[in-house]
């Protein structure tokens, strides 16, 4: 018999539309995966029994009417719990929303229904997206399939995780920083940030307006740009989704090839500090596409370097400001109503039970950064730091179609190591902010296990803002040839749970 | 730059509504002040020169026809309401007595 679970998204949807397989039959599969392992991994905080079960025998209602079926119909999908689901529990991560049930479904969600992929549930994720371990999730850590002692990564640890224990084939996260890019090299999935606006934010909690981006994440490459393509395009319901078509994106992934392309290996994203087997299986990366008829060039990003900080007051203060909407007054928690408190007193209490400690730190450093007399040294100078970045990716763009660096400086680290020293948290990120902060396009890709640690190393393929497909065409070409000389998939390397 | 204090952390909490306890103040000042100046050194390269940029995408006013469409019902839009009364979100008071 198959093994359901393993198949990947695109062999999964081929096997529903023949008929080898019902939606129903894959959907349960998963079902029992999840309850057979997750209570070790806790990749979902809620998983929609009945619902997923609903749409996969829609599905095959659908195609036993004869009615045509998309290119993901019948895929199960957890989705990271920051996207409405209309009846569904939506935490963000948060005790602030516990118990909240949307009224409304965000586009992604509704786009995902339309195309009839399965939705199994709400996965873990550090509170509001602000993390890069999920141990600031309210509702507990996720762990890391590779070693259940260590970080999935995070803002979404809990997608990036489901996808590498095989609880689903497909995921969804947000990349405010890195959210998905780094738990998807830390777990040995796929995970792509799109061009800024190419995935509609409507119905996805708001952490940095300007920052945050909505995602696919998959198993393979192939698989994320199905999803993409499916959640993908322009949105009237959200002023700053893109007015144009979704790129090329799965026609580049079954392409992969890459000969004559122009890659640029980034000299900033490199060097000291970073874990010796992730440089190590990066510079084997950046030899296979060399083998595979790229042209390699070093480049320099010389703003890169302040990135991070730029990130470290943006961020906050755009937060600062979204995040005044948890007034206990129109939804989520309230606290010390007693009928003698002002409602500024109830805000007050309710904000401080309802927030943890990293939310609390990030809203008082926005405050902070955005404070008369601190404006334009903090916020303002942090903005020409945006310009200097986005300048430095338009130069590089002008001599290569892609650049290339190791997602993360290192690979997972113990779960407690950093959760409380936040500049050491902060630097997991190093690597993915620029990108966030030009808004053009990114990939992580497994690329190998560090040797001295056999944990999983991420490949960052970064393209100019609408060329999304190139991040498939060369993500393609890496992962078909890993496979190759791996002999399978690196997942299949993971221990069993 | 100076340095951030206790003091100054607990009226930045009161600018944005929490009420933090005592723990906290100590614990975030010292944080705080580490965090500022690590990423103080932004204005380093942040020149008179370097126009700032607040958001990737060039959009201004983004429009749409002002026409009447489905949206949530009064049910629905007050469904998540820690309090509501008659159709209305109901809140603690936001005046004094007097």
């Amino acid at each position: 018999m198959t093994d359901i679970i393993r198949l990947t998204a695109a062999q999964t949807a081929e096997k529903i539309a023949s008929g080898e397989l019902t939606a129903v039959e894959v959907t349960e599969a998963h079902l029992a995966r999840i309850e057979a392992v997750d209570e070790k991994v806790h990749a979902f905080l809620h998983v929609d029994r009945e619902g997923a079960l609903a749409q996969a025998r829609a599905v095959d209602a659908k195609r036993a009417a004869g009615e045509p079926l998309g290119p993901l119909a019948g895929v199960p999908l957890a989705m990271k719990d920051i996207f409405t689901t209309e009846g569904v529990p939506t935490t963000v991560g948060s005790k602030i929303l516990e118990g909240w049930l949307p009224p409304y479904d965000s586009t992604v969600t509704k786009r995902l229904k339309a195309a009839d992929v399965v939705i199994l549930g709400k996965t873990n994720m550090d509170e509001f997206a602000m993390g890069s371990s999920t141990e600031n999730s309210a509702y507990g850590p996720t762990g890391n399939p590779w070693d259940l002692t260590r970080i999935p990564g995070g803002s979404g640890g809990g997608s990036a995780a489901a996808l590498a224990s095989y609880q689903a084939p497909l995921a969804l996260g947000t990349d405010t920083g890195g959210s998905i890019r780094q738990p998807a090299a830390v777990t040995g999935t796929v995970g792509v940030k799109p061009t800024y606006g190419g995935v509609s934010r409507y119905g996805m909690v708001a952490f940095s307006s300007s920052l945050d981006q909505g995602g696919p994440c998959a198993r393979t490459v192939l698989d994320a740009a199905l999803l993409h393509e499916a959640i993908g395009g322009h949105d009237p319901m959200d002023s700053t989704s893109i007015d144009a078509p979704v790129p090329p994106v799965v026609e580049a992934a079954r392409s992969g090839d890459v000969r004559g392309m122009r890659i640029g290996v980034v000299k900033e994203l490199g060097g000291e500090g970073y874990q010796a087997g992730v440089v190590q299986r990066f510079e084997e990366s950046v030899e296979v596409l060399r083998g595979l008829g790229a042209e390699v060039v070093e480049i320099s990003c010389p703003s890169f370097v302040y990135a991070l900080a730029a990130y470290y007051l943006i961020a906050p203060s755009e937060c600062s400001s979204n995040l005044a909407r948890f007034d206990a007054m129109r939804y989520g928690m309230r606290v010390g109503d007693d009928g003698t408190r002002s409602a500024e007193d109830v805000t007050a209490l309710t904000r401080e039970a309802g927030f943890g400690a990293e939310v609390k730190r990030r809203i008082i450093l926005g405050t902070y950064a955005l404070s008369s007399g601190y404006y334009d040294a903090y916020y303002g100078s942090a903005q020409k730091v945006r310009t200097l970045i986005t300048r430095d990716f338009e130069k590089a763009f002008e001599s290569v179609d892609v650049l290339v660096s190791p997602t993360t400086p290192t690979t997972a680290f113990p779960l407690g190591e950093r959760v409380d020293d936040p500049l050491a948290m902060y630097l997991v990120d190093l690597c993915t902010i620029p990108v966030n902060l030009a808004g053009n396009a990114a990939m992580s890709l497994p690329c190998g296990l560090a040797p001295e640690d056999g944990l999983p190393v991420g490949l960052q393929i970064i393209a100019p803002a609408l060329k999304d497909d190139r991040l498939y065409r060369v993500g393609a070409a890496v992962e078909a040839a890993f496979v190759k000389k791996w002999g399978h998939p690196l997942l299949e390397e993971a221990p069993q749970l | 730059m100076p340095g951030i204090t206790r003091e100054e952390v607990a009226h930045l909490g009161r600018l944005a509504r929490l009420e933090l306890s005592g723990d906290e103040l100590d614990h975030f000042a010292g944080q705080l002040d580490d965090i500022i100046g690590a990423v103080a050194r932004v204005s380093e390269v942040a020149g008179e020169d370097v126009p700032p940029t607040s958001h990737p995408l060039p959009l201004t006013n983004v429009m749409r026809p002002d026409t009447v469409r489905p949206s949530l019902t009064p049910q629905q839009a007050l469904s998540g309401a820690p309090a509501q009364e008659q159709q209305r979100f109901k809140v603690p008071q936001i005046l004094g007595e007097d």
